[in-house]
């Protein structure tokens, strides 16, 4: 089967303590260019990464191993320092819940907006109206602005929305977390009929029982490396030892 | 199941991709204008509000104190010098809050550039697009002052007055983007802006009349003050709005049809491009940086 994602010896540095001054590039730039004007830190080393259509894939590290970093890159939001990435038909992103989402619009805007930005057009949008509306269980609210939502319903209303842009790949960060017991079972139950649809999904959670029931497979980082790819449970193994 | 290639994401097609994608331009910019004001008593009214005041004081300290209109007393000043600057004020309002917004609009929407993926052209464009549908309303006060003073314009004048509004619209966008992305790394780009946007009032004929610049600097100095696209397009207006409201003695900027404006057009389309090539320079790091 044809793969999805190809992740292929992607590096990335970020510049930590970054001036934002024109004045302090500009002293250093008078005084021959010294020292580092800012500290790099190293998020992703070579990491390779190949995942099939249909895979579902667990991204699997403590704070800081660089899980977040390589789904931004995979999403398009991030480029590699050197390396390259390729993604294979459309992918939505649950980046972090409700980006997009404006306070002060209604949500029925705010679906069409989000929609719009994950790329939708207006007809899909139109078509699948309704059954974004229903599976948020909003109701009766779409028409109110979303700043008067509880957290759980602005979840809920953003989660609707990105199920329902059809991707073919799906990434989702740290957002199972959130929301209430029922809901939080509707949204595993939709990602694993995603996945039984055929799509591509990867997921980067701390929860590793949720995790090891939507993903097969796991792939484990490390100081922005990648030292375990495996069958999920293989994976939580070794990460709770 | 998909057969597409695969492509590397990230990599868009600069200012084509804002074409591809209008309908969310759409949405972003009936965004902004419902945001704008949200929360305000007056709203909308304020984009009227701030001009009118602009152009009160200006008329009053100018056109009164200063002399600069004509009257029984001062043969000198420059006849309907209420319309006169007004169709100035109007074209510049529209530079300034297009590029001033534009310039932010990238900074202003980080939280959405750092998670998803988009065409990040849109901001600044959809920048210019708000400030050009705030435009339209300043426009039409515009008409009815002209249609109280006499107005009959040609065919040729509304032309000029539209191609200026190109040129500026273009130099508006060329420049957001520019600075929009730059922006991103230093943010004392913001306080150039706010600099130029003050230069930009005085260093066009908005308040005053070319024959004063000519006179005082000479032809050649002329030529090179001719080559800011917004003295063109400021002179543009004059020539739809404010002269077929006058007797038509007053004399327009030689060759502005034939010459000025063609060139206006040539150099806002040159910061334009310049403009896009430096955004998708810098634009590939725009998620870190922000």
């Amino acid at each position: 089967m044809a793969n999805a994602i190809e992740v292929r010896n992607v590096n990335k540095q970020f510049v930590l303590r970054h001036t934002r001054s024109m004045k302090e590039a500009f002293v250093w730039l008078v005084k021959g260019r010294k020292g580092d004007l800012s500290e790099k830190f190293h998020a992703l080393k070579g990491v390779s990464l190949s995942v099939g259509q249909g895979e579902t894939v667990a991204l699997l590290g403590l704070n800081g191993s660089g899980k977040s970093t390589l789904l931004k890159h995979i999403s398009g939001v991030m480029r590699p320092d050197s390396g390259s990435v390729g993604t294979r038909g459309r992918v939505a992103g649950l980046i972090e819940v409700g980006a997009g989402f404006h306070p002060d619009l209604s949500g029925r805007d705010n679906v069409y907006l989000n929609g719009a930005i994950l790329g939708m057009s207006e007809e899909e949008i139109d078509e699948k109206f309704d059954s974004i509306v229903e599976f948020s269980e909003i109701g009766q609210f779409i028409d109110t602005e979303v700043k008067f939502y509880s957290s759980g319903m602005y979840l809920r209303l953003a989660f609707s929305v990105a199920v329902h842009t059809n991707p073919e790949v799906f990434l989702v960060d740290e957002i199972l977390a959130v929301g209430d017991e029922p809901f939080q079972k509707k949204c595993i139950d939709k990602i694993k009929e995603l996945a039984g649809e055929g799509k591509t999904l990867v997921v980067v959670s701390h929860d590793l029982d949720l995790v090891s029931r939507i993903c097969e497979r796991g792939v484990l980082l490390e100081h922005g490396q990648i030292v375990m790819d495996g069958p999920v449970d293989d994976v939580v193994a070794r990460l709770r030892r | 199941m998909s057969t597409d290639d695969l492509v590397t994401p990230g990599r868009g097609l600069g200012l084509g991709d804002v074409f591809r994608s209008r309908y969310l331009l759409k949405l972003l910019v009936s965004k902004e204008l419902k945001v704008r004001y949200r929360g305000s008593i007056l709203g909308l009214l304020w984009s009227y509000v701030k001009p009118g005041v602009q152009f009160v004081v200006f008329y009053i300290a100018l056109g009164v104190f200063l002399g600069l209109e004509q009257s029984p007393t001062n043969q000198g000043g420059l006849p309907n010098y209420a319309i006169y600057l007004f169709s100035g004020i109007v074209l510049i309002n529209f530079f300034t809050e297009a590029l001033g917004n534009a310039s932010r609009s990238i900074v202003g929407n980080g939280g959405l550039i750092k998670k998803i993926y988009l065409p990040r052209q849109l901001f600044p464009v959809a920048s210019v697009w708000v400030s050009g549908v705030h435009f339209v309303p300043q426009i039409a006060i515009l008409l009815v002052a002209c249609g109280f003073s006499g107005w009959r314009p040609t065919l040729l004048q509304l032309a000029a007055a539209v191609s200026g509004f190109v040129i500026v619209a273009l130099l508006a966008t060329g420049l957001g983007l520019l600075f929009g992305a730059v922006n991103v790394y230093f943010r004392d780009a913001e306080n150039i802006v706010d600099m130029l946007l003050m230069i930009a009032t005085w260093a066009s004929p908005v308040l005053y009349s070319w024959l004063m610049v000519r006179d005082k600097l000479g032809e050649t100095f002329f030529n090179i003050y001719q080559l800011n696209p917004l003295t063109v397009g400021v002179e543009t207006f004059h020539f739809a709005f404010w002269l077929p409201t006058t007797d038509g003695a007053e004399p327009i900027p030689p060759h502005l049809l034939s010459v000025w404006i063609p060139v206006a057009l040539a150099i806002s389309a040159l910061v334009l491009l310049l403009g896009q090539l430096v955004f998708r320079r810098l634009e590939g790091r725009f998620a870190q940086e922000l």
